[in-house]
């Protein structure tokens, strides 16, 4: 399939790659300068892929509620909140952003990959409840600019008022050159931005807006690098349907407290014995520890495996994401990456790898 | 996509040049831009005698490794330690400052001219 950006994508002269089904820009130019300017200034993105779900009726909280990890009741109105889909052993279906969008509206973002099952597995939880749930991922569009210098950009179309008051992982209505938009503060990169959802009638206008502001387009490859050095997931690498947010080391967002939910014995249970978690690794060499590739012990025994690897343009460094077993002491273990039958030395390290200042 | 025309080439992208006493080697603009970003660079020792058409390094970038392949017989003379310590001059100038080694030659392989180079990437 192909985003209606499509054709601003060849023309900008961009690299294709198919990704969940999706023609997207892989990268305009240099992968490593588009994330650096993403860093340092500001970059462009167009997410049209992801999935959109909005849920909305009477028993729009209770609903997800059960069928969600995180107490939604507690997010409030145009506020968003990262959370997870799971199945009865816990294992992440999808990882979303809920946006809150009045008392009973709720609009769920899916990755791409995922939107057809979270929307066919939403409706087969709402069974019990007085709640309508819309899939419409393919007449939403949505683009993202992201970079400490994003809100000085929106300036000259939102104003100071608005995004002021628009805090990190809040939404807002908003009129964007006229185009009505869904702006919320919420991004993949470990900076400051936002991503703007808007009609795919629409789209082309918002983006070329940002184009002939400067704004500069960014792709895939450093998607992934960006969201790899702030150490968020990727679904399909640090989680999967064997994976529990327990394990990714997201505890933080499943609310066992909960009266009950989809998943939720299996993680009170998982909580008090886990067997790997995720963790950071940095590595001496240059070379790249990719997905796959395996943690070994001083013994030589496997006691790992990477789910992400890349070289880290911001620190300079070779980094990746991995599981490593509960057993190893990660503050003492002497820990290599099998990279092709060469053992390179390695320590873990916390995450995230990059955090901004503040 | 031109390609300079006092050069030698492998068809697996390294180029060659013979013009001073001991030969220069690196990889085209054609094989940095399809490899994307370049990060790590292993080269052959300096002194040490490769075969010409062996796999004598590799070249890792943000998607992918890909084998060097020594466009010559001989002996290493000179490493670019520039571009080991940043390899982002191979995509920036992979015929100029991002060069790979020099090589003392004995022999050289099957090498490619300008043009035939030229239709091998058209």
């Amino acid at each position: 399939m192909e985003t209606p950006l499509h054709q601003q994508h060849v023309d900008l002269n961009a690299q294709l790659t198919d990704f969940a089904g999706w023609q997207m820009p892989l990268k305009y130019g240099s992968e490593t300068s588009e994330h650096c300017t993403v860093r340092r200034d500001v970059g462009l993105f167009d997410l049209s892929h992801m999935g959109e779900i909005y849920v909305f009726g009477n028993d729009a909280i209770e609903f997800l509620n059960q069928a969600l990890v995180s107490d939604i009741a507690k997010v409030k109105i145009g506020r968003a909140k990262y959370t997870m889909i799971c199945d009865e052993s816990g294992g992440a279906i999808d990882d979303l952003v809920v946006y809150r969008l009045a008392e009973t509206d709720f609009m769920i973002v899916a990755n791409a990959s995922n939107a057809n099952t979270v929307a066919a597995e939403l409706i087969k939880r709402a069974d019990n409840f007085d709640v309508t749930i819309m899939d419409r991922s393919l007449d939403t569009a949505l683009v993202a600019i992201q970079g400490p210098e994003a809100a000085t950009h929106l300036l000259k179309w939102v104003s100071a008022e608005t995004i002021s008051a628009l805090k990190n992982y809040s939404c807002v209505e908003v009129e964007l050159d006229g185009v009505a938009v869904l702006l919320a503060r919420t991004g993949y990169t470990g900076e400051d931005g936002f991503e703007i959802f808007v009609s795919i009638d629409h789209v082309a206008q918002i983006w070329d807006l940002f184009i002939k502001a400067g704004i500069a387009p960014i792709g895939l490859a450093a998607r992934d690098t960006l969201r790899l050095e702030a150490g968020m997931p990727l679904y399909g690498h640090e989680l999967n349907l064997e994976i529990t947010p327990i394990h990714a080391g997201l505890a933080r967002i499943v609310a066992l407290d909960k009266s009950d939910f989809i998943g939720k014995q299996a993680l009170v249970e998982l909580s008090s014995k886990i067997d790997r978690r995720l963790v950071g690794i940095e590595l001496e060499t240059r070379r790249i520890a990719r997905a796959g590739f395996n943690l070994v012990d001083q013994a030589g025994v496997v006691v790992g495996q990477v789910t992400s690897g890349a070289f880290s343009p911001t620190l300079g460094k070779s980094i990746a994401m991995a599981y490593l077993d509960a057993a190893v002491d990660q503050a003492t273990a002497n820990i290599s990456v099998d990279i092709r039958g060469t053992l390179e030395a390695a320590k873990v390290v916390s995450l995230p790898f990059y955090r901004r200042e503040s | 996509m031109s390609v300079p025309a006092n050069l030698n080439f492998t068809a697996e992208h390294e180029w060659l040049d013979k013009t001073a006493g001991t030969a220069t080697v690196g990889i085209t603009l054609y094989a940095a831009d399809a490899l994307g970003d370049v990060v790590f660079v292993k080269l052959p020792d300096v002194g040490s005698l490769i075969a010409a058409g062996a796999v004598c390094g590799e070249l890792e970038s943000t998607k992918s490794l890909s084998d060097l392949y020594a466009p010559a017989a001989g002996k290493i003379t000179e490493i670019n330690q520039a571009a080991i310590d940043n390899p982002a001059l191979i995509n920036l100038d992979p015929y100029g400052s991002g060069w790979l080694f020099k090589i003392e030659i004995e022999a050289v392989g099957d090498l490619l001219t300008a043009a035939q180079y030229q239709t091998l990437i058209a």
